[in-house]
């Protein structure tokens, strides 16, 4: 909350957005040496330089200019043709893909394109910290699920329609989920879907980190029966390509919700950076094997960190996307801050409390494993001394 | 066959792995993991477990060449004879039979200019069937063994980001 001199002229819905809980601990964390830090949300991966070696082309040759508010002709034929390689779905490039700078403003924007003031956005948690302040800022009110542990952080179809109100007008999903690593079952997501389509309410699926499933195949919620047209479902390359400083995302949905989506894009962005865009094209014509080089690295490193965390006597359930475990400290005895706060002091690692993903986090912590064998390994046995001093 | 690809891949990418990160890593049992090591030893499709050493930044006195060499071949044996023998010198580190203008591609190491050419002059050049050498001096090493030599530029993410 903003409180100075000159707070009471913001806007209210502006002044009221809670400051990220996560900005206390990177402060702390900063300001000390030797610090391991499994508190990122980005692959520890360089972009392949293949890609990076394709913009640097591009820039070469002089694309420099301004695209199509859409994006680059050539790019959403590509992503066209990869969601049609991936789910065996398909949209038309020229009326239902928006390339978007980042999955963050694609979800701005679908937000602000089906939110009207007073309406309900119901938002499964723990999630990523955006969510919550983006529907606020489109003059929703977002409506928080809360899920649990127990039940490896799946929400139910029972949960949602517990939520639904006559202003209910989108559900927000993220699976695999930031910051829980937790993927849905097909069959959780069929009754979701059904819920849906007889309530009418849409969907915004964020779908960002869908390469990264390592049990059985990722289920895009768009390719259920029938929410093809329901859904907004929202991709990018950040993770998948490792690319997050590229910021190029991207929308795929019907042509009216991606036509109200370009509309607000072309008067508040105008496209995604041209060199970004070209890069995105490398990468998915070319950068495929890449992309699993990576997601094999990730599933390795998962499989260390959870049986590490078994070890030191933290429980987790199994995440099966994602690069995150999302380990209960409650044994500890300590909240989610104190014991992030103590383990960055006393042992220099750094973690995120799992309350800064919603209420329901509390309890736990979020630990990421895109970080090296041998930084995991050390951050692991520092966890451990700290786990082993506390009841 | 697969099984043991995946411990081939993991352990070419990095041989300091504990037999108990390997198994977890792959989802095996650590017994499988040490029985499937052991095979790929026996059957030396792992034949060597090495590190890999930047020597310029030792400050050593290390020269390293290419010697093209030509070979005439042999009734039945082709080059494997000539080859065992230029290869059982410990001055040898690379040896390869090449396509193209030259037969054998050997690398050698050696402690200065002299020494190379010393051991090309009175080993190698005079070795039956051995027809003519070309040797090429190494100036710099950029990239060995799929790693970039130069000095890692660390982790430029943020210590946190939700």
């Amino acid at each position: 909350m903003t409180t100075g001199k000159w707070a009471e002229r913001l806007n209210p819905t502006v002044r009221d957005i809670k400051p990220s809980g996560i900005r206390r601990f990177f402060d702390m964390a900063s300001e000390m040496k030797g610090v391991i830090s499994l508190g990122v949300g980005e692959p520890d991966f360089v972009t392949p330089w293949r890609i990076r070696e394709s913009s640097i082309y591009a820039l070469e040759k002089g694309y420099t200019m301004y695209t199509a508010n859409s994006g680059l002709p050539e790019l959403r034929q590509e992503i066209s043709r990869f969601t049609a390689d991936s789910y065996s779905l398909t949209y038309d490039p020229n009326h239902e893909v928006l390339v978007t700078v980042g999955v963050s403003e694609a979800l701005d924007l679908a937000l602000r394109a089906v939110v009207a003031p007073g309406d309900e956005v119901i938002v499964p948690e723990p999630c990523y910290v955006s969510y919550q302040p983006c529907v606020a800022l489109a003059g929703g009110t977002p409506v928080s699920v809360p899920t649990r542990g127990e039940d490896g952080f799946v929400v139910t179809a029972a949960q949602i329609e517990a939520a639904i109100t006559p202003r209910t007008k989108a559900l927000l999903l993220c699976y695999p989920n930031n910051p829980t690593g937790a993927i849905m079952p097909r069959a959780e997501l069929e009754s979701i879907a059904e819920l849906c389509a007889s309530r009418d309410i849409l969907v915004i699926s964020d779908e960002i980190y869908a390469a990264l499933t390592y049990e059985g195949e990722h289920t895009c919620f768009a390719g259920l029966p029938g929410m093809r047209d329901r859904t907004i479902l929202l991709q990018g390359f950040s993770k998948a390509f490792a690319m997050t400083g590229w910021r190029v995302g991207y929308a795929l949905g019907n042509a009216d919700f991606i036509g109200a989506m370009t509309k607000i894009h072309q008067f508040t962005m105008l496209c995604a950076p041209i060199t970004a865009q070209m890069a995105a094209i490398e990468a998915l014509k070319n950068a495929r094997e890449d992309m699993h080089r990576m997601v094999n690295q990730y599933n390795y490193r998962r499989r260390l960190v959870l049986k590490a965390c078994r070890e030191i006597g933290l429980p987790c359930f199994n995440p099966g996307g994602a690069f995150y475990v999302f380990p209960d400290i409650r044994p500890t005895g300590l909240t989610s801050e104190e014991f992030t706060e103590r383990l960055i002091r006393e042992e220099k690692v750094a973690v995120v409390p799992g309350n800064s993903f919603g209420d329901c986090g509390e309890g736990y912590i979020r630990c990421s494993y895109a970080a090296s064998v041998e930084n995991l390994t050390e951050a692991f046995k520092r966890i451990g001394r700290l786990v082993q001093r506390t009841p | 066959m697969d099984r043991q690809l995946e411990v081939l891949e993991l352990l070419a990418e990095n041989a300091r792995l504990m037999i108990e990160q390997l198994a977890t890593m792959l989802n095996m049992s650590e017994e499988e993991a040490r029985r499937l090591i052991g095979q790929l030893e026996e059957s030396h499709i792992i034949f060597g477990y090495r590190t890999l050493i930047n020597w310029d930044k030792v400050g050593k006195e290390r020269v390293t060449a290419l010697i093209e060499v030509k070979v005439t071949p042999q009734r039945d044996v082709g080059f494997q004879a000539v080859a065992e023998r230029i290869g059982r010198f410990p001055e040898v580190k690379t040896l390869h039979l090449m396509s193209g203008a030259y037969d054998l591609a050997v690398f050698i190491e050696g402690r200065t200019m002299q020494e190379v050419a010393f051991f090309v002059a009175t080993k190698l050049a005079p070795i039956d069937g051995v027809t003519s050498t070309t040797t090429h001096f190494v100036l710099q090493t950029f990239k060995e063994e799929g790693i970039l030599l130069e000095d890692g530029d660390g982790d430029h993410r943020l210590v946190m980001s939700p």
